[in-house]
């Protein structure tokens, strides 16, 4: 009994050793929701998924508990040789502020905030243009001419996404109504499908037959809600047009696994380059699915109405309302 | 109760010591089943928590935070009310401490800001106690509930400010600006010599921290007001008998608990983050039950309780860094079972233990 304890601790030395990070391996952190979030660090994991399966390289993972351990877990990956070093989600930015300065020979790489140090690619996506395409989109689909949203937490970011929703929904059909609820104000509210879908439920019984969800976790039992009373949905971050095929009617993507894949690809290509990264419809950082779930679904009507939009987004000729730059969301 | 049975080094030390190697035994054994070697995470945890200036730096930061958080839970405690509401005493504190350095800090150094800083933090975690308090003191709705209602309002209160009042506009986090010179406390490695903490944000929050300790120690065991607590958490028929005003008793008890509470966010706002911002709390005040728990309410203890939490955070992170396959969730799996065996299960192996000691004194006794 106590030689065959003895002999696992041996094999996990063993492994531990085998397993010692090669010179140059990625490194990420996500951020506090965790890899399996099931939407934005889960989107973050399926680049991470992709490159490795393509390269077939390690990649070690962090995945902090608290935002006091961002800077201890940064600086290890750096200190350690990994490159690059990605860290997911605003709040580490202060970190890796701190830490690329300490280590200006490793490249970083950082997922929704801007950080200005000469080592370090900031990758940051323009939601509210994806949001643009949903309203429209939702508008054009809804018989009853309500709309809903339901947010997760009350914070800056889920509130530029409604106003992007809004503009796009009237854009569509001016007379539209957006009926819009937050689901709460700590981090649990992106985690409450249950909730979620209990406002969904409100939503529509107030009449709407579109539904849009950006609440991570919560926005799983939102499109449960729709799915249960046969009207439409929308899914943000990852496709979830599959989760309930013919009743989610498109999904925004937010391409975070495109930033973290490419950050990983740069890096072991040699052609990094530091510096602010502006994700949109424009460059795929944004986009919308029609795939075999919502086909029927997305009228040629919609279809080119949408092209449409996004091609005048993408060239600038069609401003989406940003509340972070350009003040409080005018419509309503 | 038992107390008298056992010889307090029994009581204060060795059973908490026997509970903790209990859970780590245990801890250990899922270790085992997940199939790493438990040994090494011991070591891990060890090494990452007091194993280098950095680490012991963590170790204490986090302590911080439990030493107020457990003192409040504590004070509660011997008044007999169980305030669960340290999470948003604490979350609302936070405004004390910003409103403090907000207005200071361009003008006057950090000596100068902080006290007032600390008066903010006590009274605005005091005033969010005083409700639950009043409540309970005058109309019996219980403390438990109402503080734990107390959290969620703090928390949308919190963020509603935050979004739409003290933000910073233009900011995707919903946070105050960064506090300059003024508003920051000294980090302990900058003002201990030839101490070496690293990044670790420790800072002068520590001693007060300590202070805070003796505070409470010289306010339950040597004033009347102690007395009073103690009286009316012992039995409350008896108090009231005795002339212990009851409601006042209640009200201020919970009021300095909730003050302890907001003294935290001095910590976290303060020494750390330099600004206020959602969800700096993050579980401390919760925490902070079990740290009293475990340190029978007694500020030496709750300090051992606070740096053993400290070590569980700081080397927790470390393990679950080092060694892949013992993810977060495992880390809070042992934090869990610390709680469950120092707190929940405290007197499991106190029926043994008496009879232990008792049939020991039982010879002695008669020879005598």
């Amino acid at each position: 009994m106590f030689s065959g304890a003895l002999r696992t601790l041996l094999s996990v030395a063993a492994a531990m050793l085998a397993s010692a990070p090669a010179l140059a391996d990625p490194a990420i952190v996500y951020s506090v929701g965790g890899k399996f979030d099931g939407s934005f660090n889960e989107s973050a994991y399926a680049g991470v998924t992709r490159f490795r399966d393509e390269t077939g390289s390690a990649v070690r993972e962090f995945e902090l508990q608290r935002d006091a351990q961002s800077l201890q877990a940064l600086r290890n990956f750096a200190g350690r040789g990994h490159a690059p070093v990605v860290a997911i989600g605003f709040n580490q930015a202060s970190s890796m502020a701190e830490v690329a300065t300490q280590f200006p020979n490793v490249q970083f790489a950082i997922v929704d905030m801007v950080v200005e140090t000469p080592n370090v690619a900031s990758y940051v996506f323009k939601e509210h243009e994806g949001a643009y395409i949903a309203g429209l989109l939702g508008a054009m689909a809804s018989e009853t001419g309500t709309i809903g949203f339901v947010g997760g937490m009350d914070i800056p970011i889920i509130r530029r996404f409604l106003c992007g929703y809004r503009q796009g929904a009237m854009a569509a059909d001016p007379d539209v109504s957006v009926l819009f609820r937050m689901t709460g104000d700590t981090p649990a509210a992106f985690a409450d499908p249950v909730r979620g879908a209990e406002l969904a439920r409100t939503q529509i019984r107030s009449g709407a037959d579109v539904i849009i969800q950006a609440a991570g976790g919560t926005g799983i039992g939102v499109l449960q809600a729709v799915a249960d009373a046969n009207v439409l949905g929308i899914g943000t971050d990852s496709n979830q047009n599959g989760l309930h095929p013919g009743n989610v009617l498109t999904s925004i993507r937010k391409r975070v696994d495109t930033a973290v894949y490419q950050s990983f690809m740069d890096v072991r290509n040699g052609t990094f380059e530091p510096g602010v990264k502006v994700l949109g419809l424009a460059d795929g950082g944004m986009d919308w699915v029609i795939d075999d779930n919502n086909r029927a679904l997305i009228t040629p009507e919609m279809k080119a109405a949408a092209d449409q939009a996004s091609e005048a987004i993408s060239a600038g000729t069609l401003k989406v309302h940003d509340i972070i730059t350009d003040g409080p969301c005018p419509f309503s | 109760m038992s107390t008298g049975q056992l010889p307090r080094w029994v009581d204060l030390g060795l059973i908490p010591l026997i509970n903790l190697v209990a859970a780590f035994f245990v801890s250990g054994l899922v270790v085992i089943l997940i199939g790493e070697s438990p040994v090494e995470a011991v070591q891990v945890l060890i090494w990452g928590s007091l194993g280098f200036g950095e680490g012991i730096g963590f170790t204490l930061f986090y302590a911080t935070n439990f030493i107020f958080t457990g003192l409040a839970v504590a004070v509660a405690f011997h008044a007999g009310l169980f305030n669960i509401g340290g999470e948003g005493q604490a979350y609302i504190g936070g405004l004390g401490v910003a409103a403090a350095c907000l207005l200071l800090d361009h003008i006057v150094p950090w000596w100068v800001t902080m006290p007032f800083a600390v008066a903010g933090a006590a009274l605005m975690g005091a005033a969010w106690a005083f409700i639950p308090g009043y409540l309970q003191a005058t109309r019996g709705s219980h403390v438990v509930i109402t503080t734990i209602m107390f959290n969620f309002i703090a928390a949308s209160l919190m963020v509603y400010l935050l979004v739409n009042v003290i933000g910073e506009a233009g900011s995707m986090q919903p946070e105050t600006r960064t506090f300059v010179e003024g508003g920051r406390l000294p980090f302990l490695t900058d003002i201990i010599p030839g101490v070496d903490f690293g990044t670790a944000p420790v800072n002068f929050s520590l001693i007060l921290a300590l202070l805070a300790c003796i505070g409470v120690w010289l306010l339950i065991w040597r004033t009347r007001l102690g007395y009073e607590i103690r009286s009316y958490g012992a039995n409350p028929d008896a108090a009231v008998y005795a002339g212990i005003n009851p409601v006042r008793t209640i009200v201020i008890t919970m009021m300095i608990s909730g003050g302890l509470a907001g003294m935290m966010a001095i910590n976290e706002v303060m020494g750390s983050q330099h600004r206020l911002l959602i969800e700096f709390v993050t579980g401390y005040g919760f925490v902070g039950i079990a740290v009293a728990l475990m340190g029978r309410a007694h500020p030496v203890g709750i300090v051992l309780a606070a740096i053993l939490f400290g070590m569980l955070y700081q080397g927790g992170a470390e393990l679950s860094f080092e060694i892949p396959a013992i993810t977060r969730d495992m880390i809070v799996v042992i934090q869990g079972l610390v709680i469950l065996f120092a707190g929940a299960l405290e007197y499991m192996f106190r029926p043994t233990l008496v009879r232990l000691f008792a049939s020991r004194r039982a010879p002695a006794a008669a020879a005598g």
